[in-house]
């Protein structure tokens, strides 16, 4: 079901150097939803060791205009440098687009347990319609498949507001993009 | 004044263009902030806002790029003059209420949204991978703007009468949409840009669509804009709004104003 995730580049770190930075980035959490990491949240696209040490980071943005994405990179950068590694440089990468097809598996059962509901399906889906059916999405809380969409939009660009029908909880719901 | 002619630097002049659009309605959806008609709504307003700020950071890094002059693209949003900008009168004009707001959306998302779809295939690797990444938050906005297209035209008659009030004011400016100019023709001829007039069609298509099923219509007489964004022609709108986007940036020079 979640085929995409092969597209994550982690699974073959270029050296040991690389495996060790993809590790510590392992350990780095998204400010704005820090349930998950940035290597689960799938925005870290590719980790490169010079022989000298010199390390490049390719990072995507999640939205164009996310707030958090200079943090983010600030975020990263002290993680890899308290790792000792002292020459650290970040590219942003547009190509191919973010989606939460690469939010790993393991994000995805984080993400419920913190009590937002990881995206439904594949972003693929259904995107390009005109009038959109909001997904049905199950309740990080009770499990319950009686949900309904309170607001497309919610406390940051990637979420949306849900209510649960069943135990009468809101919570947010992770879009498809 | 500063005005850029057509036959000088075509590909700054359309990335700006793109980003003067983005930046510009951006600006126009963070004026909803703290006003929203509901709390859902003001949250989904400053969410708009920052996809197309966002928008128009990508689009303005890479025109201060290929302007290559030094400036950056703080210095093409906060420290030019109206007529220095590219974007649509259609992007300018007030929002005044929510059904003229939606009713613009509704306009220029599909404008950008058919824009986007096509400049992904440019031969200019950037403007395609800054389209690909923008066309999926414009794909939301789209779909959000016909939504309420709908909600607010089957609903009241109140409501019904505003969103037919914004098609009403606004439509005046559709002819602006598709004006090709001479620069942008032979980018598009070059793989690069797309013609602007290719895309009416489509457009078109999509607003019958949606304002069929919501009940409302085009005005039968509209009439047209005399004066054009490629001359750096805008209306009053544009100062006002500039007067208060810039007000920073220019207030406090030395300590850099604001940078994104
Ligand atoms: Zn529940």
């Amino acid at each position: 079901m979640m085929a995409a995730t092969n597209t994550r580049p982690e699974s073959q770190p270029s050296s040991d150097k690389a495996a060790e930075i993809w590790a510590v980035l392992a350990g780095v959490l998204d400010p704005e939803v820090p349930a998950i990491s940035v290597v689960d949240l799938g925005i870290v696209r590719g980790v490169m060791v010079s022989e000298t040490g010199a390390v490049k980071l390719q990072v995507t943005p999640t939205y164009t205009g996310c707030p958090a994405t200079a943090l983010i990179h600030e975020i990263i950068k002290a993680a890899v440098i308290s790792a000792g590694y002292f020459e650290v440089e970040i590219e942003q990468v547009l190509s191919p687009p973010w989606t939460t097809d690469w939010i790993s598996q393991e994000g995805r059962e984080k993400l419920r347990a913190y009590g937002i509901a990881p995206p439904v399906g594949e972003a693929a889906v259904g995107k390009a319609l005109l009038f959109g059916v909001p997904p049905q999405v199950s309740c990080p809380k009770c499990g319950s498949n009686k949900t309904e969409q309170v607001s497309e939009f919610g406390s940051t660009a990637c979420k949306a507001m849900y209510k649960c029908l069943s135990c009468a909880e809101p919570f947010e719901y992770f879009k498809c993009i | 004044m500063n005005i850029y002619r057509d036959e000088s630097n075509p590909l700054f002049q359309y990335v700006v263009g793109l980003g003067d659009d983005a930046l510009i309605l951006g600006h126009r959806w963070s004026e909803w902030l703290s006003k929203g008609p509901n709390l859902e709504l003001d949250i989904a307003a400053s969410n708009l806002a920052l996809d197309l700020i966002g928008q128009a950071n990508l689009l303005l890094e890479y025109a201060a790029e290929v302007e290559g002059a030094g400036r950056s693209a703080d210095d093409l949003a906060y420290l030019r003059d109206t007529q220095d900008f590219r974007c649509h009168w259609l992007c300018e004009q007030p929002n005044e209420d929510w059904g003229v707001t939606i009713a613009r959306m509704l306009m220029f998302s599909t404008y950008q949204y058919l824009r986007y779809s096509a400049l992904m295939q440019s031969t200019d690797r950037q403007l395609a991978e800054i389209a690909a990444k923008a066309l999926k938050e414009v794909t939301y906005h789209r779909r959000f703007a016909a939504e309420w297209t709908v909600r607010l035209a089957q609903g009241t008659d109140e409501g019904h009468r505003r969103v037919q009030n914004g098609f009403n004011i606004l439509w005046r400016f559709v002819p602006e949409l598709f004006e090709t100019s001479g620069g942008e023709r032979t980018l598009a001829n070059d793989g690069i840009a797309v013609a602007s007039d290719s895309l009416e069609a489509d457009w078109r298509e999509t607003m019958d669509e949606v304002m069929t099923k919501a009940g409302v219509s085009a005005p039968e007489t509209s009439g047209r804009v005399m004066a054009s964004r490629h001359n750096g022609h805008h209306s009053e709108h544009l100062g006002h709004l500039l007067c208060e986007m810039q007000f920073l940036q220019r207030a406090y020079p030395k300590a850099s104003g604001a940078t994104w």
